[in-house]
């Protein structure tokens, strides 16, 4: 009988780590690919050179945790095939197609966990594009990683616990923060005595962080709405409304979101299945407790699948690795896997009171003014989104970007699908899970069209 | 509850070719349905590569093709928007001396049809298009051009739905007969009765025509597009390539269409995706042809479902079985161009039970000779059915 390939793992934060060191334990070799120069996901991202700081400094409280993970996924050395600066591009019948220095390989594999991880949620604001704002993801990696701030001085905006979180980094790291402003109004926030005896570190400690950021200085404003980012060429102020009233604040940065999506686009490619998330308002794969999707061999975990955050993907990464390990006829440990899946089920009712402490502004959409660009790759205004809607009788999603060209450009409807599933479903006065989903196609991200190009062709390359 | 429609024409299948027809008959003051499984448009209509092109076409599909040639620059007033067609020319290259000689016998093949084409030589590749790699020669057909697919056929149903023919999408055709009046069809909670029935299912037709004793051996084939990101102009015309391989346009926006190889269909086989070693090949062979694609990412795939008839002629005219029912399906990856002047054609057989546009050559009788007309007045059938012939 032929030897069985090693199981594939995509991504190396904590949930593709745990993965990794669970399947290794059994004593299999599992390859991991992952973007990132270095393991750790996004949340506990390393630098790219050492810049003089230690774990405590770029980690915060979550520093033991990223200590722990980077040190045990660098002590299985070659336990496993771990390929960093690796782009999964396509995957299909056991073979995940993957760039690496330009040069695409196919790599064959038997058992697949998706650990793909999140990126930001936004919904355009007007001025969202002007050099200066980023996402909160993208405001936490420039410290986190390089070392340096968006602006001299900043304003958070946006929802979700990483809101008051970055905003807190950024005043540690001695950044001038000049406000919060979370959408979520004061009696949203009640949700997190519900939050409390389910986590209570996590929760004491947020609002220990709101607490700190308003004791030094930084304005923080519940229930702003109306946002809009204004200047010339740049940054300059942001605007809200609060209690009817509008407020102007001068600032060279803003940092702003709202919680996060879930990158599915490898999940669709292996043949999930997906339904709709209500608390995520999105179509996500569809996953029973241990992880198992409705594909034989094919398991997810972490945010990816839906957000729980860097301690669910922990307990994800593990549990679907043992379920991996069953479904394989090895050794599995079943005591373990209750106690994982006992934590992921607390970790989900944290969710259900953190998803209400920040909600999503779901009134955004139909408010949003039709200069606002919807579409940033395409260039495509909220107004051309709604004129096309209305002319073309546009109900769903796939006919949505077929007409208008919204998620046909470089992000692939990543950065913009949730914020146009959004828009039209306002518009034909539908629930956002009645319009459909985007289709995933490969490329999951842009790939040169040298990669298809041998080492030979390469070489002869003028430019070269 | 049921909904009962009384109409002239029913055409099942809301393609480039059917929602030209809807736009056709209706300007004709026949009461239309529009019928679509999906969306219109949605199939290989919209997910097409966008070539509208005459230049390469079999000569009996000329004179059908030159009477959609002056439908394109009329869209704007037709179907409200231009959908991006550009009329850029289309220039097929020869890789060797044997292929060279066949775009040459070609040229002179379909001289009487006036396509206009010019024969140019290697240095004038360079000179005029830019073209590297090696390449022998071409041949330029300056009146062809390009389009966007994924809003001309939904133009031409959102044009014949404002001209009051009724649209309906997402609406599956689940059982038709021939009655005494004319066809009876069934479409979820809707109950159609028509005097004519329009059979432009595309790669779904040919259930459709079995069910009426014309079984026709059409496939299904999935073309594999890549998309670059928007690159500075560097291709002003639209490329094939004699022999096949891949072909190439730009559009207006700076992104690059090219397309080869074939996708691979899905479990659900109305679903297919590209092969990464095909869309690898493509991406391979335009680099080396076009030195600006080089630097260049890919950021989209695509992929879509054709119908394809053996000798990769459209089926278009009557059915030999059925009094009131016209076939059009089958385009075998070349139905862009072509499909307007066919919804013209569809709407004059129609009106007259004949057209002014030869289309002889299309008759469904080439695949079954000694059919035997059927009971038609019992046919019942499923589109979208699994049952493809071989």
């Amino acid at each position: 009988m032929a030897e069985r390939a090693s199981p594939l793992i995509v991504g190396a934060g904590p949930a593709g780590i745990r993965a990794a060191i669970t399947l290794a334990a059994a004593g299999l070799r599992p390859s991991v690919i992952d973007e990132a120069h270095a393991c750790g996901g996004q949340i506990y991202r390393q630098p790219l050179a050492l810049d003089g700081r230690d774990d405590r400094a770029r980690y915060g409280s979550d520093a033991a945790k990223a200590s722990r993970l980077h040190r045990d996924f660098a002590a299985l050395g070659t336990g496993v095939d771990y390929r960093p600066r690796s782009l999964l591009w396509n995957l299909g019948d056991g073979v995940a197609d993957v760039l690496r220095d330009g040069v695409s390989q196919r790599l064959s594999y038997d058992g697949l966990i998706l650990a793909t991880g999140a990126t930001d949620r936004v919904l355009p604001i007007p001025g969202w594009t002007l050099p200066g704002v980023f996402t909160l993801g993208g405001a936490q990696v420039a410290l986190k990683a390089q070392g340096c701030a968006i602006g001299r001085r900043v304003v958070f905006a946006g929802s979700g616990p990483l809101l008051y979180l970055v905003a807190w980094q950024y005043v540690k790291a001695g950044v001038d923060v000049a406000a919060v402003l979370d959408s979520a109004p004061l009696s949203a926030k009640f949700n997190l005595l519900r939050a409390l005896p389910l986590a209570p570190g996590i929760v004491l400690r947020g609002l220990r962080m709101a607490a700190e950021l308003a004791l030094r200085g930084t304005r923080v404003q519940l229930g702003v709405s109306g946002l809009r980012i204004e200047g010339e060429g740049r940054v300059a102020r942001i605007v809200y409304r609060s209690a009817s009233c509008e407020h102007a604040i001068a600032c060279d940065g803003v940092g702003y979101g709202l919680n996060l999506r879930s990158e599915t686009q490898a999940a669709d490619l292996a043949g999930c299945a997906f339904r709709f998330d209500p608390r995520d308002r999105a179509h996500l794969p569809v996953r029973d407790v241990s992880g198992r999707s409705n594909v034989a061999g094919v398991y997810l975990a972490g945010d990816g699948a839906g957000i729980a955050g860097a301690d669910a993907a922990e307990a994800a990464g593990e549990r679907a690795a043992l379920a991996l390990l069953e479904d394989r006829g090895l050794p599995h440990d079943p005591p373990r896997a209750d106690v994982l899946e006992r934590a992921l089920a607390t970790i989900d009712r944290l969710r259900d009171a953190l998803e209400a402490a920040f909600p999503f502004p779901s009134h955004w959409a139909a408010g949003l003014a039709d200069d606002a660009l919807l579409c940033r790759c395409e260039d495509i205004s909220a107004g051309e989104a709604r004129r096309a809607i209305g002319d073309f009788a546009l109900t769903e999603m796939n006919r949505l970007k077929a007409v208008t060209r919204i998620g046909m450009g470089r992000c692939q409807g990543r950065m913009c699908g949730a914020a146009a599933a959004e828009l039209l479903a306002a518009q034909t006065r539908r629930e956002v899970g009645a319009v459909g989903r985007l289709r995933a196609q490969a490329p999951i991200k842009p790939i040169p069209l040298a990669a298809g190009l041998s080492v030979d062709e390469r070489q002869h390359d003028p430019a070269h | 509850m049921t909904r009962r429609i009384d109409c002239d024409v029913a055409i099942v299948g809301g393609g480039l070719v059917g929602s030209s027809a809807a736009l056709a008959l209706r300007s004709m003051g026949f009461s239309v349905v529009l019928l679509d499984k999906g969306f219109c448009g949605a199939q290989a209509s919209g997910v097409n590569y966008g070539g509208v092109r005459r230049q390469g076409r079999p000569p009996e599909q000329l004179p059908l093709s030159q009477r959609s040639h002056a439908i394109w620059p009329r869209l704007q007033q037709l179907i409200g928007i231009d959908g991006e067609f550009l009329r850029s020319g289309h220039l097929k290259l020869a890789r060797s001396a044997a292929d060279m000689a066949s775009l040459e016998h070609y040229a002179a093949d379909v001289a009487p049809f006036e396509l206009d084409l010019e024969l140019v030589g290697h240095n004038q590749l360079r000179e005029r298009f830019g073209i590297a790699g090696d390449i022998v020669g071409g041949s330029f057909c300056p009146g062809d051009g390009h389009a966007n697919p994924r809003l001309v056929a939904t133009a031409f149903a959102a044009a014949a739905g404002r001209a009051g023919a009724e649209v309906l999408e997402r609406t599956k055709v689940t059982g038709a007969s021939r009655t005494f009046e004319g066809f009876a069809l069934e479409a979820g909670d809707v109950a159609i009765k028509a005097r004519a029935v329009i059979n432009s299912a595309g790669a779904w037709a040919d259930s459709f025509a079995a069910a009426f004793g014309e079984p026709v051996p059409l496939e299904r084939t999935y073309p594999s597009m890549i998309v670059t990101e928007p690159l500075d102009p560097f291709l002003s015309v639209n490329i094939g390539i004699e022999g096949g391989g891949i072909y190439a346009r730009q559009v207006t926006r700076g992104n690059v269409v090219v397309g080869g190889e074939r996708a691979a269909p899905l479990a659900d086989s109305d679903f297919s995706r590209p092969r990464s070693d095909g869309v690898l090949t493509i991406m391979q062979r335009a680099s080396e042809l076009f030195g600006p694609l080089r630097h260049a990412q890919a950021i989209r795939f695509w992929s879509g479902t054709e119908a394809t008839m053996p000798d990769r002629n459209p089926v278009i005219g009557p059915s030999a079985t059925t009094p009131g029912l016209i076939h059009a399906f089958g385009f075998s990856g070349a139905g862009f161009q072509i499909a307007p002047g066919v919804g013209e054609v569809l709407a004059e057989l129609v009106r007259d039970g004949r057209t002014s546009t030869p289309i002889d050559a299309f008759s469904i009788t080439r695949f079954s000779p000694a059919s035997q007309p059927g009971d038609a007045s019992q046919a019942a059938m499923t589109t979208g059915s699994k049952e493809t012939s071989p």
